[in-house]
């Protein structure tokens, strides 16, 4: 049989694609498989031993006050770390693109927390937080603000852990934001300003609908970084992670702990299930909600 | 014994314990011919991920180095094999009294070379500017002397008096320590109840969280980072911390004044001892069978014996784990050992059956008194009835 040239080429592009697909089928794909599976049984290191168990990790999710709490952490994680990512990225976004000169060297500066590894960021913040010998607090004592605990406090732990991952986050998503503004064709405004248009209604009607892909992938991909956030919490209270009082834990650490920490794999197995199912369904939420199709 | 075994040695990385390990593998080898040994190790944060994960793929070590605390959980989960009995024999006669927290279920699991206690360390030059003459015998010496060294500022302080740090040792001293020298039991004889509830516990956690609320001598959190106790006092920004003896080799290395180490104060002259004994001891896992068993045992003898144990304290710095060792009088009167070997004579380990959460547990009772100020009784009791289901648990 003779293949068309077409037949043929797809063929090639489909042998290229096995082996990336092969690997993450068997890297990816089958280790959540087995998640699943390992969720039905208590653990044991001789896979002989393994005791089933059914449904009964799934029941302790229902009544484990400790995963209660890192559940509504995280989401809590999420909704206060992407609104700030989004709004101050695009604001600075903005802002670069008005700089007549250097914005490279601006880009850079805004890029090197995100290259910068999470262990030398928590040392450098947790003693820019320090209440006795921070920046922070006596930059607040200049405005007459009394000296506040941050990490140490059950209460502002995680909005400072939040504030810390947003400031490593930003130049990425300024990056983002930069390229996003660029690909919008400059005719546009041009046509609007000679239609009368200015400042805030350019910005509405053209920037803000055209940005969409960027703000869709932006958003998707933050919250999947939110949802999954270890690195700075465990970093910025090493030895009491996650603390204090269980007030920065998230569900990554948590099942970190478990597994790794206490040996309950078959109850951390049900934990990453949990947030597997919870990333799923916040993705396809996202995508079905944020997704536009924009005409001009 | 037989042709060419091949054994495995987990431990994590600590620089003076590798160099120590491949010192005494070369030795071994030198002695067993037939046997080599193959010396592996992890940064000690990934080091019970990778215990976990690859025994069960049968790539793991025959014979590993594990904290105490860990035994329970591990052997629980089928990680450690139990050791033949005249080892039993062997652990009763020859090993300081903590050692027996080695035994899970009535069988032993693992032996130690070293063990650590806790001590008071304190800097003898800010001692000396405040005209104080030495370490403090007591509680309530040790708090005269603490704020007698604390420096504040407006809100902030500048220097304290005692280091507090309850995710540091602070946990182990509450627990261990002042439960036990107001008269209580932290445990059950056989650690399957907790009994800390009691008024004894409840006057050490009161007594404990007073330090920083009512007395002032100290604040957590003063130094940020791991171990900022500690690095507060390199810094001679704290005058007192209580640590283990496994603190020595840094703060050797990085404190620039005179320092020294006392036994831990006493709640009245005269009054009763306790102390916070711990160790990592070796342990034999389920791949280590047949030939390579023996080769294991073989092995674990030899890193374990007195002679091994003699070369650890000088190589490591830590303290010998027999009883014999620790009788030297060159050793308990050393001025920096000494506080610690005596200590090693009262000093109890804790019967942790899983030591991350039960660690949390204590560490969680103290901070809800000082970050919340939750009143300790209500505090304590939360604690008790946590580490009760832990134990229940683990035991039913």
């Amino acid at each position: 049989m003779r293949l068309t040239l077409a037949w043929r080429e797809a063929l090639w592009a489909f042998v290229f694609l096995a082996i990336p697909l092969a690997f993450f089928l068997y890297f990816r794909i089958l280790p959540a498989f087995q998640a699943l599976w390992l969720s039905l049984y208590e653990w044991h290191a001789d896979p002989s031993q393994r005791r089933f168990v059914g449904l009964e990790h799934y029941a302790r999710l229902l009544e484990d006050p400790v995963l209660r709490r890192a559940l509504f952490n995280t989401l809590l994680y999420t909704l206060l770390g992407i609104p700030s990512q989004i709004a101050l990225g695009l604001v600075i976004a903005l802002l670069l693109q008005r700089v007549p000169f250097g914005r490279d060297f601006f880009r850079a500066i805004y890029f090197a927390p995100y290259v910068t590894p999470a262990v030398a960021v928590a040392w450098v913040w947790s003693w820019m937080l320090s209440p006795h010998f921070g920046l922070v607090n006596e930059l607040l004592a200049l405005l007459g603000i009394p000296p506040q605990p941050f990490l140490q406090s059950p209460s502002q732990a995680l909005p400072t852990v939040t504030w810390v991952v947003v400031w490593q986050n930003l130049g990425f998503q300024v990056v983002l934001f930069l390229a996003g503004l660029e690909s919008i064709p400059r005719q546009y405004y041009e046509a609007a300003r000679i239609d009368g248009a200015e400042g805030w209604r350019l910005f509405r009607h053209i920037t803000w609908p055209l940005l969409n892909p960027v703000l869709v992938f932006s958003v998707v991909i933050g919250t999947i970084g939110y949802l999954q956030l270890f690195t700075q919490v465990v970093n910025l209270n090493f030895t009491d992670q996650g603390g204090p009082l269980n007030s920065t834990l998230t569900l990554a650490l948590y099942i970190y702990q478990l597994a790794f920490l206490r040996f309950q794999l078959g109850y951390a197995a049900t934990v990453t299930v949990l947030l597997f199912a919870l990333i799923l369904l916040i993705t396809l939420v996202q995508l079905k909600l944020l997704t536009r199709r924009v005409e001009l | 014994m037989a042709q060419g075994v091949t054994i495995t040695y987990w431990q994590y990385e600590f620089r003076s314990k590798v160099e120590a390990i491949n010192e005494l593998i070369r030795r071994f080898e030198a002695q067993n011919p037939g046997i080599k040994v193959v010396h592996q190790t992890f940064p000690y944060d990934a080091f019970q991920q990778k215990v976990a994960a690859a025994i069960p793929a049968g790539q793991g070590p025959d014979v590993v180095n594990l904290y105490y605390g860990w035994a329970p959980t591990w052997v629980k989960a089928g990680y450690l094999v139990p050791l033949p009995d005249d080892w039993m024999r062997r652990l009763d006669q020859d090993f300081v009294a903590m050692a027996q927290a080695a035994k899970v279920g009535g069988k032993l699991y693992g032996v130690p070379t070293a063990v650590r206690s806790l001590a008071l360390f304190y800097n003898k030059d800010l001692f000396r500017q405040a005209g104080i003459a030495g370490p403090p015998k007591t509680w309530e010496e040790f708090i005269a002397v603490g704020q007698k060294l604390t420096v504040k500022q407006g809100g902030r302080f500048t220097q304290i008096g005692y280091g507090i740090a309850p995710d540091g040792q602070d946990h182990h001293l509450v627990r261990e320590v002042l439960v036990r020298q107001f008269g209580g039991k932290p445990y059950s004889d056989d650690g399957k109840r907790v009994l800390y509830q009691g008024e004894a516990g409840l006057k050490a956690l009161s007594f404990y969280t007073d330090w920083v609320r009512k007395h002032e001598i100290g604040i957590p959190g003063f130094f940020p980072g791991n171990n900022g106790y500690r690095d507060g006092f390199i810094a001679g920004r704290i005058a007192m911390i209580i640590d283990g003896s496994f603190a020595i080799g840094t703060i050797q290395q990085g404190a620039r004044f005179n320092w020294g180490v006392a036994e831990l104060p006493l709640e009245r002259p005269g009054g009763r001892k306790a102390n916070f004994g711990s160790f990592w001891m070796h342990g034999l896992t389920p791949l280590a069978t047949g030939p390579k068993r023996e080769a294991a045992l073989r092995f674990l003898a030899f890193i374990t014996s007195e002679e091994t144990q003699r070369y650890w304290l000088e190589k490591v710095g830590e303290l010998p784990a027999s009883k014999n060792l620790i009788r030297d009088p060159k050793l308990s009167l050393h001025p920096i050992y000494g506080p610690f070997v005596l200590s090693l004579a009262y000093a109890k380990a804790t019967p942790f059956v899983d030591e991350a959460a039960q660690r949390k547990v204590m560490v969680d009772a103290i901070n809800r008194v000082l970050l919340q100020g939750m009143d300790p009784a209500q505090s304590l009791r939360l604690a008790a009835e946590e580490e009760q289901k832990i134990l229940d648990q683990f035991w039913r």
